[in-house]
């Protein structure tokens, strides 16, 4: 007990996994459950997040270099352009179907 | 208790507890707006791993740009003044077991794992240099495919919503 307060008063690079860890799962979570495409695009940002949170992580407490930092911009850069794509393949999807509920678009053409 | 630890948990409570919001709200504009507040924390959480840079850059394409893009979204694909704001969730028992095994599982490895720390870990007051050297140096082949991925993207995007529908 004494040495998990001791851990949690300093917070290294276990802390910062664990957090990425939950951030992940609630992505997932999002991703599965939810209904609507927007939700299941806010999903999928929170688990881009969770992974940069963990390469700049490694990059500042196990490489020790700024590779990790390098790579999280990329990742950032393509989470841009999938939202961007992702948003106007929903709203073509709302014109032709008039609903944005995954479970109830299933067919290709309209 | 030192200042870091202090901020470092009112930073992680912010991120998991709007992410939280986001994940279960049964608004989508709540979601949306959760959503902000979740990627404000994931930026302050770089800031916190001395990654000033990826912060602001955080702050400025996420909370400025893609989240814009999400309340776009939100308010061109549904009735505002209808209940259809209101989303529903499907799967629950198997998003359930899911989130519960994959959670257990990430944060088990994450926990029992001996992680290789750095004797120096990074400790500077300003990354920028080092990564604009590193983009324009080791980096040079991704940093000219990604302008290129973002141009086919905002072309993309652009042709994809603006289709006129024939008939």
């Amino acid at each position: 007990m004494q040495d998990f307060l001791q851990w949690l008063q300093q917070p290294g690079l276990n802390h910062f996994l664990l957090l990425s860890g939950i951030l992940f799962s609630l992505g997932v979570f999002a991703v599965i459950s939810r209904k609507n495409a927007i939700m299941v695009l806010m999903g999928i940002e929170l688990i881009l997040n969770s992974a940069n949170i963990n390469f700049i992580a490694f990059s500042r407490f196990s490489t020790g270099t700024f590779d990790g930092q390098v790579i999280a911009i990329f990742v950032i850069i393509l989470a841009a352009a999938e939202a961007a794509i992702a948003l106007a393949i929903v709203l073509n999807i709302y014109q032709n179907f008039n609903t944005v509920n995954v479970d109830e678009i299933n067919q290709l053409r309209d | 208790m030192d200042l870091y630890a202090i901020i470092f948990y009112l930073f992680a409570v912010i991120t998991l507890g709007s992410a939280t919001i986001v994940v279960f709200s049964k608004n989508v504009v709540y979601s949306a707006f959760a959503l902000l507040f979740a990627l404000f924390g994931v930026a302050g959480l770089y800031v916190l791993l001395m990654a000033d840079f990826l912060a602001i850059t955080q702050l400025l394409v996420y909370v400025g740009g893609i989240l814009v893009l999400v309340l776009f979204g939100v308010m061109l694909t549904t009735k505002v003044f209808d209940v259809q704001m209101k989303t529903k969730t499907i799967q629950m028992v198997p998003a359930v077991a899911i989130l519960g095994l994959l959670s257990g599982t990430i944060v088990g490895v994450f926990w029992s794992t001996d992680w290789y720390i750095s004797e120096n870990p990074i400790d500077v007051a300003k990354t920028a240099p080092q990564i604009g050297n590193m983009l324009l140096t080791t980096y040079l082949l991704p940093f000219e495919i990604a302008s290129v991925v973002l141009l086919v993207a905002l072309i993309g995007a652009a042709m994809i919503a603006r289709r006129e529908r024939k008939g």
